[in-house]
């Protein structure tokens, strides 16, 4: 990471003594089509929260989260991940952050010919070998970990069904097993309930905040279910055409802040049923 | 953190299951080697093959044009054995088709005779099938289009088959309830709902076919194959590009005949 | 037709036919007839000889009957030979088209190198086999070597086309997902790739086996060794009894390759 001057020096001291969970400074992303999905963002999470980011598709929700873990790569900023930049990592180094960081999908992206088992442990494979991992030679106590994961997430017993035959809920509560079990120091959620049931959604929505608030793991949850959005989170975060509009406790967010985020035509409460578009 | 017991090792595999695994593996393993070895490779020839196939292209290139009047002839001749012998097929797998098919067969005698024809034909390739035709009829187109018909129908009889037993039957009882014979049971309510599956398939085979009546020259049984051959032996290379650029747009324009053909159906 | 027909309606009443309009129907029936007249009578065969020959031909059906299976070991060996030719072409075309189909995946490879890998896949699949064969034997001479690298050549070419479609038509979300853990490259082809691609590939690779079984059987003709070398050389020396015995010995083996190809396919879903 190359030599530093004695004010890059100071600084980075200071900066470490502000440790902040996550740090995202002046984040841009451009895409090559020249359409700007990011403007400029800056967030800062300061302890274990549950964040909800709501905004109209297109607005720069997506593009936020996958640049945490760079899955999109930002154009420029820093996404400080307690004081670890991330963008400026190599291929090794970004593997090691990614590990730090636990994603959940919308479309649950198990591998589906894999048992409930193996999909869980595959949240382990950054820390394990390549030799060990084709062998499924898991360390002790990451097997009793995932045992107890499964029976945290209420699928004990399951470990051995095809990920294939189970229901949309049971899949994504596969899915957050698999994010738990890199024990990591932040969650990202894409849109995790678009594709479930109401009552399905309300389940893992209660269930993520009771396992942030029993590992202390901030959690970023991509929602486009407003209603969900206000009941489950302890901050919200509006997005309007790659910035951010809004970030406040969700007693806050009026109808007037609403028509701020989603525009004043869009804005379109959803009726109860939680119609499943994604974002 | 829990008190509870959790345990701390996993299987995805049963001791059985990996048995079998192994079993399996080792089987394969063991007639890979077996194949290899009774083959009596030469593996020094293998050393110098890029330099051979290096020196064949140099030598083919470039095609010598004044060839292809030659193979004109030839060429039409191997689309006439095609089409010709696909027809032939289609008009004898239709019987043969209601033979084996379990729904339309008169008894288990007749089914069988009926898979017994489709195991035949579609055992032998159709170039042996030719060697068979050229020792009956001796060489020439003749045999060629026998051999092409020899082959398709257990082709296009097995998947005509396989349609007529998914065929609903609630439409065969309906023509059935109205006293019909069994004939006219079949042209009713058979054989429309048959009908793009029969299409489909000949169209299909008949692509299969433009590509086998290629080398049937090699055996006698007509077309291109002759001068293919002919070319090879004599190592005129250049000549047989040219050959080789010719069977390429035939059997292309013929696939994308079968293709449009195909996607119209569907 | 119907009883109920008043009489100032009209009497007919034509079918609807596949081709839309009676008068497609027609045209296509009609072009059937010129295609037949014009090939039939421009195709070089002499129909009067023809049928003159059909005594001949008679006689040589029956002298193919009963087969004679007298000269059973050369029969065996030959069979022996074109088995282990199917085989041991399978595994080196396996070998072969695991780079050439993650060459010609457009969702992996570079763009020229995509455009190569197709470019080669579409030529090897237009040929015939004995074309290849041919070659193979002109530059390694007679012998079963031959007859291996002509399989080995189709059925990397199959495979590899085979195994790009299913990594073209992978799930991105499962990559993504064990890429997003931390997971190194090949621990995301180990995970993610392979159990998608793994069981289909296998289904493929047993079909190509049979299918190799039956080509194995044709290449010999040309003397890329196997049974067909045999069956070739019987018809030569007018044996025509014990070529129905190698015919049906071929039939019975394809069969029997083909059964248990179904088998394992079935097995393997």
């Amino acid at each position: 990471m190359g030599h530093m001057s004695t004010q890059e020096q100071v600084q980075k001291l200071a900066m470490k003594a502000q440790r902040q969970l996550l740090e995202v400074q002046n984040l841009v992303k451009v895409y090559k089509t020249g359409k700007r999905a990011l403007q400029e963002v800056n967030f800062i999470i300061d302890r274990p929260q549950v964040v909800a980011i709501i905004g109209s598709s297109g607005a720069g929700k997506s593009t936020f989260i996958r640049c945490i873990n760079r899955l999109v790569e930002p154009t420029s900023g820093r996404i400080l991940l307690n004081g670890e930049d991330i963008v400026s990592l190599d291929r090794k180094g970004l593997r090691a952050a990614r590990r730090r960081v636990g994603m959940i999908f919308q479309e649950y992206n198990l591998v589906e010919r894999l048992t409930v088992m193996q999909n869980v442990l595959s949240g382990r494979l950054g820390y394990v070998g390549l030799l060990n991992s084709i062998r499924y030679k898991f360390p002790p106590e990451d097997i009793r970990a995932a045992f107890e994961l499964l029976d945290r997430v209420g699928l004990k017993g399951y470990e051995n069904r095809r990920a294939d035959a189970l229901s949309g809920g049971q899949r994504q509560r596969v899915g957050i097993a698999r994010a738990l079990m890199q024990r990591p120091e932040l969650l990202l959620l894409d849109e995790p309930t678009a594709s479930l049931d109401p009552k399905t959604s309300r389940q893992i929505m209660r269930l993520v905040g009771e396992l942030v608030n029993e590992r202390k793991t901030p959690a970023i949850i991509n929602i486009h279910d407003v209603a969900l959005a206000k009941a489950h989170a302890d901050r919200i975060i509006g997005f309007n055409d790659g910035r951010i509009v809004f970030d406040d406790v969700p007693a806050n967010l009026t109808d007037e802040a609403l028509a701020r985020i989603y525009g004043d035509e869009d804005w379109n409460p959803p009726a109860d049923d939680g119609e499943a578009t994604g974002s | 953190m829990n008190t509870k017991n959790y345990p701390d090792i996993w299987q995805r595999y049963t001791p059985r299951e990996r048995l079998v695994q192994w079993l399996w593996l080792a089987g394969a393993a063991f007639a890979a080697a077996w194949s290899v070895s009774a083959l009596d490779i030469e593996w020094a020839f293998f050393a110098d093959a890029h330099e051979q196939a290096l020196d064949l292209v140099t030598r083919m290139w470039p095609p010598r044009w004044e060839y292809l009047p030659v193979i004109i002839q030839p060429l039409i001749e191997t689309i006439h054995i095609a089409t010709l012998g696909t027809m032939a097929s289609i008009v004898l797998a239709l019987p043969v088709a209601f033979l084996a098919a379990r729904n339309t067969t008169l008894n288990s005698a007749t089914w069988l005779l009926g898979r017994a024809i489709l195991v035949a034909s579609r055992s032998i390739n159709t170039v042996i099938w030719g060697l068979v035709f050229v020792a009956i009829f001796g060489p020439g187109p003749l045999a060629g289009i026998f051999a092409v018909a020899a082959r398709s129908v257990g082709f296009i009889a097995k998947l005509i088959a396989e349609a007529i037993e998914e065929v609903d039957h609630g439409q065969i009882e309906a023509i059935e309830a109205t006293g019909a014979r069994t004939l006219q049971v079949y042209a009713t309510a058979i054989m429309p709902q048959i009908q793009p599956v029969l299409i489909g398939t000949s169209i299909y085979r008949w692509d299969i076919n433009v590509r086998e009546s290629s080398v049937l020259g090699f055996v006698g049984a007509g077309g291109i194959g002759l001068q293919l051959y002919a070319s090879i032996n004599g190592f005129a290379w250049s000549q047989v590009l040219v050959v080789l650029i010719a069977i390429l747009a035939i059997v292309v324009i013929s696939e994308g005949i079968s293709a449009y053909v195909r996607s119209r159906i569907s | 037709m119907s009883v109920l027909a008043s009489s100032d309606r009209a009497a007919t009443w034509r079918p609807p036919t596949l081709f839309g309009t009676r008068l497609k129907r027609a045209v296509f029936w009609g072009c059937v007839i010129v295609y037949l007249v014009w090939s039939l009578t421009t195709i070089d065969i002499d129909f009067a000889r023809a049928v003159a020959g059909l005594p001949r031909a008679l006689d040589i059906i029956t002298r193919m009957f009963p087969p004679n299976f007298e000269r059973w070991p050369l029969l065996v060996t030959g069979m022996l030979e074109s088995v282990q030719i199917a085989i041991a072409a399978s595994i080196v075309g396996i070998v072969l088209s695991i780079p050439l189909g993650i060459c010609a995946a457009r969702n992996l490879a570079p763009k020229p190198l995509y455009l190569a890998a197709r470019g080669l896949i579409v030529v090897g699949r237009t040929f015939h086999e004995v074309v290849i064969a041919i070659f193979f034997v002109k530059l390694f001479g007679f012998g079963p070597i031959a007859g291996l690298l002509t399989l080995a050549f189709a059925s990397a070419i199959f495979l590899g086309k085979m195994l790009a479609e299913d990594i073209e038509n992978m799930k991105e979300g499962p990559v993504e997902a064990v890429r997003a853990t931390g997971a190194s490259f090949w621990q995301v082809v180990f995970y993610a790739v392979t159990p998608q691609v793994l069981v289909k590939t296998l289904g493929v690779i047993i079909y190509r086996l049979d299918a190799n079984l039956r080509h194995s059987t044709v290449i010999g003709i040309v003397g890329a060794g196997g049974i067909g070398q045999t069956l070739s050389a019987s018809f030569s020396r007018y044996d025509f009894d014990f070529s129905s015995a190698i015919l049906l010995t071929i039939a019975a083996m394809v069969a029997l390759g083909e059964w248990f190809s179904d088998w394992v396919r079935r097995k393997l879903r």
